[in-house]
C-alpha cells in the first residue's frame, strides 16, 4: 500500500494533524493514514539537557511502522536534539522512510511571544515538507523561500514559503513518480 | 558539488556519528562514519576527505589528537575539526597546535556548525581554484606536461630541451592539432629566453597588409588610421621568441621581408625610415610540406632554408594511438574540474571508439570531442552512447547524394553551410569542420568566402 502513516508522538495539537492532512495532500497525493498514538520512549529523554533524543524517537517510529506504509511521520511537541546539536526542528532518514517534526519550537511560546495559531500552522507545514522531502532524497536547497531550505533557526523557518521551489518541486514529482505514488 | 567534498565523522559514539552524518547528508554532502582513529585512517586513505570532525576522546587506541595526525601524514590537505564534550582551553590549544581547523563543543547550534563547513569548503574552493588556474598557467610550458608515451614523442621532447637554449630558427612541421604551438612554447620555455616573450602570430588569420603591419609595427600617418606609432609583434618579442604560425600561408612580399629579418635581425616598420633592431628567436609552423610548396614555386627556397635549420615533424594522433586513453583521461579530468561537472572517466567500451577513430583533428579535435562529451554526459561516467556520433555510420549521410561537381566546390559550399550555421563565427564553423582555424582561415581565402568579422 503507498500509504502516507502519521502517528503522533506524546501528546500533539489535533488540529496540527488536520494542518498536515491538508498540506500533504496537495504534494504527495498519497493516501493517508493516522496511526495510534505512540507514547514517548523514555530513553530518549536526556535529563541534563532537558531534551529529547530524536535517533531514540526514530528508531521507535522505524520499528512500529507499517510493513506497506510508503512513509511515516511522526508528529510530536517535544523538544528534539541530537549529541552534536543543541536542537533540531525535525529529523528524517534521508532517503529512507521515517521523519519526525517537532512542534516545540514552532510555538511563539517558546520565545516567550503569545501564541499565534495561524504561525504555528505555517511553520509546521513548512517542516513537514521539509523532512517528508529529505525521504525523497531532496538535500538543503539554495533558495531561501523553498520549502528544503536549510532553518538553523525560528525566522529562517518564517522566511521560507509552504511550498518547494520549481527545481525541487519537479525532482520531487519525478521521484515519487518512480516510487510509484501517482 | 557538495558531493566533491566528502566529510568523515570520527566517533566511539555510535549515535553522535551516525546522527551528525545524517544531518550532513540532508546538506547534500557525502557523509562516511568511523567508530576509532584506526578505522578512520583507512578510510582517510581510500577517500580524499575534505573535512573530518574527530572527537577528542574515544577511548583506546588512537585518542582524537593523534587520530588527526595519523591522518594529516595520509592526507595533508584535509580540514579537521576537533569536537570535545567539555570547553578546555588547553586541549583547544593543543588540538589547533597539532594542525586542528576547528574546534567545537558539543552541543552546537546548528548554525554555528553549518556556517563552520560552509566557511571550511569555500576556502577548499579557492584553493583548488587556484591550483587549477596554477596549473594552467603552467601546463602548456613544461615538457611533462606533453602527455606521451610514444617514442616518436619522446624523442621530439627530447629534441626540444636539446634546442631550446639556442637561438637557431625552428620550423614545426604536423597536421592541424597536432600541438605544433605546444612544442614552440615547450622549446621557449625551457630555454634561456623563458623570462622573455613568447608572442604568437597567426599568419593565416590575417591579410597581407595587417599582417605586415602586425608583424614589423606601423608609424604615424602609415596609412588611414595609423593615428600613433605602434610596435609590431617582432618588437614586442625582444628578446624572447616569435611564433610564426601557419609560416606556409604568407605573401611573397612578406616572404621576403621575413627573409630580411631572419638575415639581418632588422626591419622598417610599415611607413617608416628607420630600421629596427631586434634579438628574436623565431620558431615557424605549418601544417604544409613546404618542401613542396618550394618545387611549386609557391614559397622562397631560400626562406624555406632559412626557416628549417631545426625541423620537428609532429606525428598526427593516428600514429600515436597509444597515446589516445592517456590524453583522454587527462582531458576528462581538466575539463570536468574546468566545468565544475562530476564526470568519473571514460568507460572501456567509449574508450574503444576513441582509440580506433582516425582524428583528422588530431588532439584538438579529441579536446573538443571530450568537451562535447562531458556538457552533454548525464550518467556521471562517458560511454559509447557520449560518443556515438563518432562512429561513421551515425553521420546519417546514407541517403545523401553527392553533386557532381569539383572537390574544391565541394569543400567552398561546406563552409559557407558550416559558417551560416555557425552565425558567421568561424571559431564554431573550424570546429564543426573538424579542422584548425587558421586552416579555415586559409580556406576562406581561397574560396574568398566572405565572413562576419
Amino acid at each position: 500500500m503507498n500509504e502516507l502513516c502519521l502517528v503522533t508522538i506524546g501528546s500533539v495539537p489535533a488540529r496540527a494533524l488536520e494542518w498536515i492532512e491538508a498540506a500533504t495532500s496537495e504534494w504527495f497525493p498519497l493516501p493517508i493514514r493516522r496511526l495510534p498514538s505512540l507514547p514517548i520512549p523514555p530513553g530518549s529523554y536526556d535529563s541534563k539537557r532537558r531534551q529529547y533524543q530524536s535517533v531514540e524517537i526514530m528508531k521507535m517510529l522505524a520499528q512500529s511502522a507499517p510493513r506497506d506504509a510508503m512513509r511515516v511521520l511522526g508528529i510530536t511537541n517535544v523538544d528534539l536534539a541530537i549529541p552534536m546539536l543543541s536542537f533540531l526542528f525535525g529529523q528524517a532518514q534521508f532517503d529512507g522512510p521515517v521523519a519526525l517534526v517537532s512542534l516545540c519550537r514552532l510555538h511563539q511560546e517558546f520565545y516567550g511571544l503569545p501564541e499565534q495559531d495561524a504561525l504555528l500552522r505555517e511553520r509546521t507545514v513548512k517542516e513537514v515538507l521539509h523532512e517528508l522531502g529529505h525521504t525523497f532524497g531532496l538535500v538543503h536547497c539554495a533558495e531561501p523561500s523553498c520549502a528544503m531550505s536549510l532553518a538553523t533557526h525560528i525566522e529562517l523557518v518564517d522566511a521560507k514559503q509552504e511550498q518547494y521551489c520549481s527545481r525541487c518541486g519537479s525532482q520531487l514529482v519525478e521521484r515519487f513518480a518512480r516510487e510509484g505514488g501517482v | 558539488m557538495k558531493k566533491n567534498w566528502p566529510i568523515l565523522v570520527v566517533d566511539d559514539e555510535e549515535v553522535m556519528c551516525e546522527s551528525l552524518a545524517a544531518w550532513l547528508r540532508e546538506d547534500g554532502y557525502r557523509v562516511e562514519t568511523a567508530p576509532n582513529g584506526q578505522k578512520a585512517l583507512e578510510l582517510a586513505r581510500s577517500t580524499d576527505f575534505a573535512i573530518c570532525f574527530v572527537d577528542l576522546k574515544m577511548p583506546g587506541g588512537m585518542d582524537g589528537i593523534e587520530t588527526m595526525m595519523e591522518i594529516h601524514r595520509v592526507r595533508p590537505e584535509a580540514s579537521i575539526i576537533i569536537i570535545t564534550a567539555y570547553a578546555t582551553v588547553d586541549t583547544a590549544i593543543q588540538a589547533m597546535k597539532e594542525g586542528a581547523q576547528e574546534y567545537i563543543v558539543k552541543p552546537c547550534n546548528p548554525q554555528e556548525i553549518s556556517m563552520l563547513v560552509s566557511r571550511i569548503l569555500k576556502l577548499k574552493k579557492l584553493q583548488s581554484e587556484n591550483a587549477i588556474l596554477r596549473k594552467k598557467l603552467t601546463r602548456q610550458y613544461r615538457h611533462h606536461d606533453v602527455i606521451t608515451k610514444n617514442p616518436r614523442m619522446d624523442e621530439i621532447l627530447a629534441l626540444t630541451q636539446d634546442i631550446a637554449s639556442l637561438r637557431s630558427t625552428v620550423l614545426i612541421r604536423g597536421e592541424s592539432g597536432t600541438g605544433k604551438e605546444l612544442i614552440a612554447r615547450a622549446v621557449h620555455f625551457s630555454g634561456n629566453r623563458a623570462d622573455k616573450p613568447f608572442i604568437v602570430v597567426s599568419c593565416a588569420a590575417l591579410t597581407e597588409t595587417l599582417l605586415e603591419s602586425e608583424l614589423f609595427g606601423y608609424e604615424k600617418g602609415a596609412f588611414t588610421g595609423a593615428t600613433a606609432q605602434a610596435k609590431g609583434k617582432f618588437e614586442l618579442a625582444n628578446g624572447g621568441t616569435i611564433f610564426l604560425d601557419e609560416i606556409g600561408d604568407i605573401s611573397p612580399k612578406l616572404q621576403a621581408d621575413l627573409l630580411r629579418v631572419l638575415q639581418e635581425r632588422r626591419f622598417y616598420r610599415v611607413g617608416g625610415t628607420q630600421e629596427v633592431e631586434v634579438d628574436v628567436r623565431i620558431i615557424a609552423a605549418t601544417n604544409k610540406d613546404l618542401g613542396e610548396e618550394v618545387r611549386q614555386g609557391r614559397f622562397r627556397e631560400d626562406l624555406y632554408y632559412r626557416l628549417n635549420v631545426i625541423e620537428i615533424k609532429l606525428p598526427p594522433l593516428r600514429e600515436r594511438r597509444e597515446d589516445i586513453p592517456l590524453l583522454a583521461e587527462h582531458f576528462v579530468q581538466r575539463i570536468s574540474s574546468e566545468l565544475g561537472k562530476e564526470v568519473a572517466g571514460i568507460s572501456a567500451e567509449a574508450m574503444k571508439i576513441l582509440i580506433v577513430y582516425d582524428w583528422p583533428g588530431n588532439v584538438r579535435e579529441l579536446e573538443n570531442v571530450i568537451e562535447r562529451a562531458i556538457v552533454t554526459c548525464r550518467n556521471g561516467k562517458l560511454d559509447e552512447q557520449d560518443f556515438s556520433w563518432l562512429q561513421p555510420g551515425n553521420l546519417q549521410l546514407q541517403d545523401w547524394e553527392v553533386p557532381d561537381v569539383p572537390l574544391g566546390e565541394l569543400e567552398r559550399r561546406a563552409i559557407v553551410a558550416a559558417l551560416e550555421r555557425k552565425h558567421g563565427n568561424v571559431k564554431e564553423a573550424s570546429t564543426a569542420l573538424g579542422i584548425d582555424r587558421s586552416t579555415l582561415y586559409d580556406k576562406l581565402k581561397r574560396y574568398e568566402i566572405s565572413h562576419r568579422g
